[in-house]
């Protein structure tokens, strides 16, 4: 099927897009990994990418903040990433500072051995901001943005490494926000995490959207279904179908992606 | 923990209490036409089934959403089924109120006032007793109240087959009094239907509150 239909690149409804994608082909070497993908992704809503392994979606993820550039491999054939209607891929785009607007949220949590503190600090001392009070500011709001602050306040000073897998994954988060993105994306963050860490992080996700645009990457219908506004479904590099996601849940309107969530799938 | 989306189960619990207001309003209503040839209670119970169709179509989509989206399990999933059975309950109820009126306008057009032959008055004080508390012991989650519902139908039961017999006699033929015996007992027969509706929703609240069948009878 044509992926470049209008109701595929924006979904169905309204809002207000962040992200553009047009015609978007990714390689690794020979082998093309995205076929002429398009899509709007908008600002302050959750947006889900869901799809059998090797689908492309954790690819496609990736590129939103150019972090296949570290695969030597991996290129661009084709088409645009707009960000606030600027292409990302451009020659004169900063990379490290995309990223301070793209930020990410990985599988594994991946704190830093330092204290509680010093993670959420790490960001903007890079930045070069001094002031302890300044500091001080961010880290409780981030901390509390992540729902971690009453857990963690009297004790930012020990080693995030003694955190709980879930606080970890909620510190990780809480550390991206520092730098104040307007992006975060998420690549399967709940996967290592137990029923109740994974909800607290969907809950934060969902308190999250009200100031940041999400794009996660799951393997779980049943989360891409209770956390995202939109859903995408992805098969062998193609976008088989976007759209809200309890029209995605609800009433595919591709065959594919009617196997695919209801387990029929090959 | 609670989790964002359980708003939605409080949303559609809301809805479906006004469901119940709106049924059992529908049928006392219609009744109270019935019984004082009160024509304004006869439009009014007609206007009624409308807004009770709809609610049950938006709890219907709700639980599907709901079910879809959310994955329920235990009370969460239980609550579900019964809002899907009690709201079509509440609109079959909503259905026989909007009969029970139809019937009376009739009769009130034809013959100019509604004589009530039989004592249907004690029979509908029942089921409008019934279906109140079975919209009550949903809401109060009260199950000995649930189970002194469903008693009730019986004596609802026992007065719709003395009116049937009653009412049978001179029912035959083209006259009017034949016409208006005949649509007594449909009116009869909607409000014993009433009160089944309102026993199957204390039934459903027993099933709810404690996740097994309030009969343990198949049949």
């Amino acid at each position: 099927m044509s992926t470049s239909t209008s109701s595929t690149i924006a979904g169905s409804g309204t809002g207000t897009p962040i992200i553009k994608i047009r015609n978007f082909d990714f390689a690794y070497g020979d082998s093309q990994a995205l076929f002429d993908i398009n899509m709007d992704i908008n600002e302050k809503e959750v947006t889900a990418f869901i799809g059998p392994s090797g689908c492309g979606k954790s690819t496609f993820l990736r590129c939103f903040n150019r972090m296949n550039d570290l695969i030597d491999i991996a290129r661009i054939k084709n088409g645009e990433v707009k960000i606030s209607d600027v292409n990302i891929y451009n020659k004169d785009v900063d990379v490290i500072e995309l990223r301070k607007h793209v930020g990410m949220v990985f599988q594994k949590s991946n704190p830093f051995p330092k204290s509680i503190y010093d993670n959420i600090a790490y960001g903007l001392r890079i930045q070069g901001v001094k002031k302890k009070s300044s500091l001080d500011e961010v880290v409780e709001k981030c901390l509390r943005s992540a729902a971690l602050w009453d857990e963690v306040k009297d004790r930012l000073n020990e080693s995030a490494l003694g955190m709980s897998g879930g606080q970890q994954q909620r510190l990780c988060i809480a550390r991206a926000l520092a730098v104040r993105p307007k992006i975060l994306l998420m690549d399967e963050p709940c996967s290592a995490l137990d029923p109740i860490a994974t909800a607290k992080v969907e809950e934060l996700i969902h308190e999250l959207k009200q100031d940041y645009t999400i794009v996660i990457v799951t393997h779980s219908m049943q989360q891409a279904a209770r956390v995202s506004d939109r859903t995408a479904f992805f098969y062998l590099g193609k976008l088989i179908e976007y759209d809200k996601t309890d029209n995605i849940f609800m009433n595919p309107r591709d065959p594919q992606t009617e196997a695919y969530i209801s387990g029929r799938f090959g | 923990m609670k989790r964002f989306y359980h708003h939605e189960l409080e949303d559609l619990r809301t809805k479906l209490i006004l469901m119940g207001e709106k049924a059992n309003t529908a049928a006392r209503i219609a009744i109270d036409g019935f019984l004082e040839s009160d024509l304004d209670k006869i439009e009014k119970a007609l206007s009624l089934d409308d807004a009770i169709d709809h609610l049950e179509i938006e709890i219907d989509r709700a639980s599907v959403r709901y079910i879809t989206l959310r994955s329920p399990v235990s009370s969460d999933v239980r609550f579900i089924f019964v809002a899907i059975k009690a709201s079509h309950d509440l609109e079959r109820a909503g259905d026989e109120a909007h009969s029970i009126a139809k019937r009376a306008k009739n009769i009130l057009i034809r013959d100019g006032r509604i004589e009530n032959p039989v004592n249907i008055e004690a029979m509908s004080l029942i089921a409008c007793s019934m279906m109140k508390d079975a919209i009550s012991c949903f809401v109060e989650e009260d199950l000995e109240l649930a189970k002194a519902v469903i008693e009730r139908d019986k004596e609802v039961n026992r007065l719709h087959k003395e009116h049937f017999k009653s009412l049978s006699i001179g029912a035959e033929g083209d006259s009017a009094e034949a016409s208006t015996r005949v649509e007594t007992i449909i009116i009869s027969k909607s409000i014993e239907r009433i009160a089944d509706h309102a026993k199957n929703l204390a039934e459903e609240t027993i099933y709810l509150l404690t996740g097994q069948p309030a009969s343990n009878d198949p049949a």
